[in-house]
């Protein structure tokens, strides 16, 4: 490596210089508070610091010409950035599930897999999570699936306004999920009589008194399986983008090939298109399962907090920050990792493995 | 008539259907929005209103959120722009200049996107708390750019993986360097995915609740968490309450509404293979 260096003299003062002010900036700042505005940004000002005294570093690395060295040295801050606040972090937080913290003091004695046999043999919180989310997964899934599929396959018939439908269809995605949820608790209004509202009073409006609903306050378990319709309002457009993109893609002639041997329009779908469309559904489920066992906003803004529509999301929030309960608050951080991690290891795995052998 | 017409009427009846189905929440943000407040009914509430536009329900949730729609505006734009400056020379590195196990890095570096940062968020507030960068939006910031590394990256590298390697080889025979390539080839180029990249981010960060209820104190809250609090309050009257969230929803549905092409870009690059 050493062998192709030369001395760059501008080059050289710049990295002289920038390791000089950046080690000068660190010292400083290690005993003295940078307040703009009053705001704190000595932290900042520090990684910032840093950084510029790293840039002198790779400065010197040019000098080498070892273009590939120069490239890792590039990549290691949003490597050591992700090593630190993805898998750093990921393992702190087994190592307090581990442990029997709880309350302000860190406390991490030992206690090995309590924390987990506790949420699964002496908890009905946890469990009625697992079956919340359980059904939440299912019915959302199924009803992306079959919305995403069944929009695609009518806009795909070529009419005119397909472009305002899709819109339509796809607009819900940009809003947060707080916000669909304030909205939608609002239309789902369970209210009776006087206070009829939302969708129940529009059902009523219209003389379809039968179809009146008591939303979330539906008796157990079935209060859950009402808030996947905001989370399919906001995610069957993005299954129908992702359908209508694979339909686009069969090309017209294996089509046409088809109706050539007499084949109806039914018959295309059935037998040419749907198979072709098999990765496409393998993508849409992993992508939803993992938003579904994630799922925490929505339900937040919905629920209020509401104990029967209880998420391991919310529960490791509420366990943790409000009640202070921080080792079960980890191992349930853990619990959705893994469950996550068992879906879609594989296929980013799969993914870039079929990406390389192209 | 033919059968054709036939099913094609029938097409739009159901796409109608559903469409009305789904604009119904704007519908009722936007009508309730612009009633005056003696409007205001439950019994009428899915009615036009009757007596002009009114802006009295906007201007009462302005008065609610303008603080915290500001913070949020503070955390995203600096949030945007610096991870896609940030994605973009990740991007270009990973895309153009493999090396050995650049693709194992690759593929870890991704899976930070799937995880539910529930199962980071105790060491994250414990970590931020002792850098002192909890409470403020800088902080925030910080977090977005870190946890966006995995989706920018992605963007920027599938993108600079379409860009032929010729033009690259014709650019170190003229004597540039892995920086010069970059400068001087590569970013020029990247002006579509700059937009994805920086659309995504924007859209992302002003949605987001989790990191910003247990990064933030009340003083410094982003939108959502302002317009969570305000709905779980029984001082705010529903109509205040939809307006209110119209205007948190407003920067995003303007974005999908006039870049959406970039947008659904963004999206897809979520979908992986998609």
């Amino acid at each position: 490596m050493l062998r192709k260096f030369t001395l760059h003299i501008p080059h050289m003062i710049m990295a002289i210089a920038l390791m000089f002010l950046g080690m000068v900036a660190l010292f400083i700042l290690n005993t003295a508070r940078l307040v703009i505005a009053g705001k704190d940004f000595t932290s900042l000002a520090l990684i910032l610091s840093g950084l510029i005294t790293y840039c002198g570093v790779l400065i010197v690395v040019i000098m080498f010409h070892n273009e590939k060295v120069l490239s890792v040295g590039l990549l290691l801050p949003s490597i050591a950035a992700v090593a630190v606040f993805v898998y750093g972090f990921i393992g702190w937080s087994i190592r307090i599930s581990l442990s029997r913290w709880q309350g302000l003091q860190p406390d991490y004695t030992w206690v090995g897999l309590k924390q987990y046999v506790l949420l699964f043999t002496d908890n009905p919180r946890f469990i009625i999570d697992i079956r919340n989310t359980g059904m939440f997964t299912v019915l959302f899934i199924l009803g992306c699936l079959a919305l995403g599929l069944g929009f695609a396959i009518l806009l795909d018939q070529r009419l005119k306004g397909e472009a305002i439908f899709r819109s339509i269809f796809l607009f819900p995605m940009s809003i947060s999920f707080i916000a669909s949820g304030v909205v939608w608790a609002w239309l789902m209004n369970p209210s009776t009589g006087d206070h009829l509202a939302g969708i129940n009073l529009m059902f009523h409006l219209l003389h379809l008194d039968f179809l009146i609903s008591n939303w979330f306050t539906s008796p157990q378990p079935w209060g859950m399986a009402y808030t996947v319709i905001p989370a399919i309002w906001q995610l069957s457009g993005f299954t129908m983008a992702l359908y209508l993109g694979g339909i686009r893609s069969i090309s017209e002639d294996m089509r046409e090939a088809a109706r050539v041997d007499g084949a109806s329009e039914f018959q295309i779908y059935r037998y040419i298109i749907l198979p072709l469309l098999q990765p496409i559904t393998l993508s849409a489920v992993i992508i939803l399962a993992h938003m579904s066992l994630k799922i925490f906003d929505l339900i937040v803004a919905l629920g209020n907090q509401d104990i029967r529509l209880d998420v391991p999301g919310i529960y490791m929030w509420t366990t943790t920050f409000a009640a202070g309960n921080y080792a079960q608050g980890a191992a349930i951080g853990v619990l959705m990792l893994i469950s996550v991690a068992v879906l879609v290891v594989p296929y980013v795995v799969s993914t870039i493995r079929s990406e390389t052998e192209l | 008539m033919t059968r054709r017409t036939i099913l094609n009427a029938s097409i739009y009846i159901i796409l109608i259907f559903f469409a009305l189905i789904f604009l119904l929440p704007v519908y009722l943000m936007v009508v309730t929005g612009f009633k005056p407040f003696n409007e205001i009914d439950l019994a009428t509430m899915w009615y036009l209103p009757t007596s002009g536009l009114h802006i009295q329900n906007f201007i009462a949730a302005y008065n609610q959120l303008a603080p915290n729609l500001n913070n949020s505006l503070e955390m995203v734009i600096p949030e945007a722009i610096l991870s896609a400056l940030l994605g973009s020379l990740n991007g270009y590195l990973l895309a153009k200049w493999k090396f050995r196990g650049s693709n194992l890095i690759f593929s870890l570096i991704l899976f930070g996107m799937f995880i539910p940062y529930q199962s980071i968020l105790i060491p994250l507030v414990k970590f931020m708390f002792a850098i002192k960068l909890y409470g403020d939006i800088p902080g925030l910031v910080l977090v977005h750019i870190i946890y966006g590394i995995p989706i920018t990256t992605l963007i920027f590298r599938n993108y600079y993986a379409g860009i032929g390697t010729e033009i690259l080889e014709a650019g170190r025979m003229d004597g540039a360097s892995l920086m010069g390539l970059y400068r001087h080839i590569m970013f020029p180029l990247s002006g579509p995915s700059f937009a994805v990249v920086i659309i995504w981010q924007f859209t992302q960060a002003w949605n987001e609740f989790l990191f910003a209820v247990v990064l933030t104190n009340q003083s410094h809250w982003p939108v959502t968490v302002a317009l969570n609090n305000l709905a779980g309050s029984q001082l705010v009257q529903w109509n205040v309450l939809m307006a209110a969230t119209l205007l948190a929803a407003l920067p995003t549905l303007l974005v999908y509404i006039f870049l959406g092409r970039y947008f659904l870009r963004g999206l897809m690059a979520g979908a992986l293979k998609g």
